[in-house]
């Protein structure tokens, strides 16, 4: 059984199609990497999988249900999690609170456990909270507990993210360009993150990047999309040589990172 | 009892209160001032609710409450006298003493229905357009309330002061005061840990960011439609109570004058902030009691004083802490984890 | 009734459908001239809300402003202050001036309105809600300012076009009800041309495009700002001037309900959008004279409200109204 099948995706933007005829099938323990010129659809891609889109036509099957037009926060509730191009933190709250909410679909109390403080609220609230404690340790944000969001330093930001995400307890982790705008200290330590969140997780992933030092140290297979179309599909090196993947990057800045 | 230290002292409080009331030791112009503070408490700490942590602009706040209004008020008035439209009691009078909180919590139940109309619309719009939509529901309520003539219509409805006679016969203590306070604790009990549970602060993720929340797993249409019942159904609760202090209330009390007022009071406690909307609740409707002789130049002086807070402070008085941030002691009067009453009056 | 038959009958017929006919006229052109009033007042939300993204709450009661500056105008103008003008003016003369001179009074009502309570706050950057609150404080400072300055006693405004009354084959139209609609239709076209031809009235749709970046392109913001307000209340208060001919009863809350369903016109029509000010008010117009055509009168605003609830449950952004696209 595949983790992830996408059968015939096709989305529409009025007259615009951003992503067409896209097809994946995305084993359990996999390191995908997207790529492909600006505008592609890479992130429509993800925007459909995360349910943020309801696609025009075909299939999305995760764990064999279809999720296609399912509301995003169900998505997550089956083990999908993402984070954002631009990141996307609630930034009045705390650090630690980002990490709870991340976890509410899964709370399992409701409005009156909270107001009569029922035996299940505080066994379930101690559980949210004992997770985000864990998660900022692992992650290295112990320190800013308290913080603001908005007051990290943006690769830290970027890991408040990925943690958020984890928070979910996701099987599928899905990282929108996770190295954009970062300092070349900043991505190699974001290097060693996405792998070592592979390993000690046990998660799939897959990530949209840019930035080819990236995808090529960490990435086992990718995927390159140009006009909505899938171009190429292999491992890292094959990838490279392709004639349509340099073709489609022919001019533009994003393989002068590689 | 460490624990309930903060409900402990409200319930000593409360009691101090009725004692004072019952011995006749407070004027009825004191106890007037008293009650409407408990009103305005739950007012403003409900819309707080979706315009502070929220973060939506609701400016129809009076329309929930006169749903709360008119729904306790015709049931009491049906249920425990004989009144020209609703002909005689149907129950004893005197098991409203009993049932009193009950047609409270029923008005409260319409307003939160009430406040479906806002609830619904919300999951597709918000910020401005969702504005006019409140604005619209209160005028709609107002309206229809307007065209009934069986409940007197723009003339209003009156008969509630013999509900609280009858409940006076069988006891003799300030039933209303009594309503008052202990649904004024409750308000900002249940608020306090409805926000400070991870649960309720999915809606202030929804303020921060909709679409990461929706992303991240919180259903944002199942909080919207929690906030805006819970909010609504407070101010129904607190319509109820103000239509039985005065045994009166006609649909002009519930225009949008009476909902910018309550905005007023939560923008100058701070939005985001429990203790800032009941401190600013105390301070506006002593700040309007002591302006009252100025007749007119009142209602020129308050959005006077509003601007000029806007342009020196407009965080509001609190902005998004709470009392216990700003004085880190009071956590040990009001329990270990952060408290579960704030002081209310 | 004295019937001889059938033709008795198709006579009656016959007339009763030309009254229907008739009032249907009356009716329209009555929902033409209500509707202009909202149209006018709509436009500034509109203009405003394109350029600040400010719901300007107190526009309703600038709308009154702009009525009672008229009321003192004429009055000056017809020399019934002590201090008078050395000319005896012809009454259609007084009209244009103090239509005018009050045009020009309000707008500075309304940029003093910005320059001393919203421009701070934004040069503070502070949250689009803060400036909602003053605007809507502003409001009510100009409303209670007026009771307390002016009393709570009603003021008639002085006839200054003579009443007449033309019979259009049945149906009965006042000049007055005349100039009203061609003065909107006339507005409509001169704002168009202005956001559209000159430089401020581009810059102001530049702005509503993209907030960002017309700083940096060296458009001078403030000056848009302020020009924006001036457009928006010397509408007004050419509204408020018009008002106060066809209906001339003034009173401090006269600004107060209009407003609020101009804001209303300007939502439905899709606010930021002059087109949508205009078919706002308009439909709005129609709404409300025919429902009290129809029904009873107190079901008027119920009946109003109601229809935009229900429109902005089906079409949040109004009739021109373009949801942004949310990128992610």
């Amino acid at each position: 059984m595949a983790l992830l099948e996408i059968r015939r995706l096709t989305h529409f933007f009025g007259g615009l199609r951003a992503v067409a005829d896209f097809n994946l099938r995305l084993e359990g323990g996999e390191l995908l990497g997207l790529i492909g010129p600006n505008g592609a659809g890479k992130t429509t891609v993800f925007n459909l999988v995360c349910g943020f889109y309801k696609p025009t036509e075909g299939d999305i099957f995760f764990l064999d249900k279809d999720i296609a037009g399912l509301r995003p926060h169900a998505v997550t509730a089956m083990g999908i999690a993402r984070t954002f191009q631009n990141i996307r933190l609630w930034n009045t709250l705390s650090v630690f609170d980002n990490l709870c909410i991340a976890q509410h679909f899964r709370l399992g109390y409701g409005l009156g456990d909270v107001v009569l403080r029922t035996g299940r609220f505080v066994t379930r609230e101690r559980h949210v909270r004992r997770t985000a404690e864990e998660l900022l340790e692992i992650m290295g944000l112990r320190h800013y507990a308290q913080e603001r969001p908005g007051n990290l330093p943006y690769g830290m930001q970027r890991r408040l993210e990925i943690a958020r995400a984890l928070a979910t307890q996701p099987k599928l982790l899905l990282l929108d360009e996770p190295a954009a705008g970062m300092n070349p200290g900043e991505i190699d330590q974001l290097v060693e993150t996405i792998r070592w969140i592979r390993e000690s997780f046990t998660l799939t992933i897959w990530l949209i990047e840019h930035h080819m030092r990236v995808v090529m140290s960490v990435c086992e297979r990718v995927q390159v999309l140009d006009f909505g179309q899938t171009i190429a599909d292999g491992p890292p090196e094959a990838i490279k040589q392709d004639p349509r993947v340099i073709q489609a990057y022919l001019g533009s800045e994003e393989l002068s990172h590689a | 009892m460490r624990r309930h230290r903060g409900l402990w002292l409200y319930a000593a409080f409360s009691l101090a209160i009725l004692w004072v009331c019952g011995h006749e030791m407070l004027t009825a112009y004191a106890q007037l001032v008293l009650m409407f503070i408990g009103i305005n408490i739950i007012l403003s700490s409900s819309l707080n609710l979706i315009n502070g942590y929220m973060g939506e602009f609701s400016c129809g706040h009076a329309g929930f409450m006169a749903v709360g209004a008119y729904v306790s008020s015709i049931l009491n008035v049906w249920l425990f006298t004989s009144h020209k439209v609703f002909g005689p009691p149907v129950l004893s009078p005197s098991s409203a003493v009993y049932l009193f909180p009950l047609t409270l919590l029923a008005g409260a139940c319409a307003a939160a229905l009430a406040g479906l109309l806002v609830a619904f619309p919300s999951f597709r719009t918000r910020g401005d357009y969702l504005a006019i939509i409140t604005l619209a529901v209160n005028y709609i309520v107002k309206s229809s309330v307007e065209n009934i003539q069986a409940i007197g219509g723009a003339r209003g409805f009156m008969g509630m002061r013999k509900v609280i006679e009858e409940m006076e016969a069988v006891w003799r203590i300030p039933w209303i005061m009594l309503w008052i306070l202990v649904f004024t604790g409750l308000t900002v009990w249940v608020l306090h840990r409805f926000v400070s549970s991870s649960y309720g602060k999915g809606i202030v993720a929804i303020r921060d960011d909709e679409i990461a929340a929706e992303i991240m797993g919180v259903d944002t249409r199942r909080m919207k439609l929690a906030a805006f019942m819970l909010s609504s159904g407070m101010a129904g609760l607190a319509g109820g109570l103000f239509a039985h202090i005065l045994g009166y209330i006609n649909p002009g009390t519930f225009t949008i004058m009476k909902s910018t007022e309550v905005m007023v009071m939560v923008y100058l406690g701070g939005m985001g902030s429990l203790s800032g909307s009941v401190l600013s609740a105390v301070l506006f409707t002593l700040i309007l009691e002591v302006l009252r002789p100025l007749q007119v130049i009142k209602w020129v002086v308050i959005p006077l004083l509003l601007i000029l807070l806007m342009l020196w402070r407009p965080e509001g008085i609190m902005g998004d802490r709470e009392l216990t941030d700003v004085f880190p002691r009071l956590r040990r009067w009001f329990s270990a984890d952060k408290g579960d009453v704030h002081g209310a009056p | 009734m004295s019937g001889r038959g059938p033709s008795r009958w198709r006579d009656r017929e016959r007339q009763e459908s030309r009254v229907f006919v008739d009032t249907l006229l009356q009716n329209i052109l009555n929902a033409l001239q209500w509707g202009s009033f909202y149209a006018l007042i709509a436009l500034g939300y509109t203009l405003v809300y394109g350029v600040l993204l400010l719901i300007n709450f107190a526009h309703g009661d600038i709308f009154m402003v702009g009525a009672y500056i008229g009321f003192f105008v004429a009055n000056f103008l017809l020399g019934a202050y002590a201090f008078k003008i050395p000319a005896n003016l012809s009454p259609p003369l007084v009209f244009a001036l103090t239509i005018l001179l009050t045009m020009a009074l309000t707008a500075l009502v309304g940029v003093t309105l910005e320059r001393v309570a919203y421009r701070p706050l934004r040069r503070r950057g502070a949250p689009r809600l803060y400036v909602v609150i003053t605007a809507l404080m502003c409001g009510l400072l100009l409303e209670n300012g007026n009771l307390a300055l002016l009393g709570a006693s009603r003021r008639s405004f002085p006839t200054l076009i003579p009443p007449a009354v033309y019979d259009l084959g049945g149906v009965l139209v006042t000049n007055v009800k005349i100039l009203v609609i061609i003065a909107t239709v006339l507005v409509f076209f001169f704002l168009e041309a202005v956001v559209r031809k000159t430089k401020l009235g581009m810059a102001m749709r530049a702005i509503s495009y993209d907030r960002m970046a017309v700083p940096l392109m060296g458009i001078p913001v403030d000056r848009v700002i302020v020009f924006t307000f001036i457009l928006g209340s010397s509408m007004a208060a050419l509204g408020g001037v018009l008002f106060a001919s066809a209906y001339p009863v003034l009173e401090p809350y006269m600004g107060a309900l209009i407003g609020w369903k101009a804001f209303i016109a300007a939502v439905i029509g899709g606010i930021g959008e002059i087109r949508g000010a205009f078919v706002g008010g308009f439909l709005l117009g129609f709404v409300e004279i025919f429902v009290a055509a129809f029904f009873p009168s107190t079901l008027r605003d119920l009946i109003a409200f109601s229809i935009l609830l229900v429109f902005l449950s089906f079409r949040p952004t109004g009739f021109f109204g373009v949801a942004r696209a949310t990128k992610i």
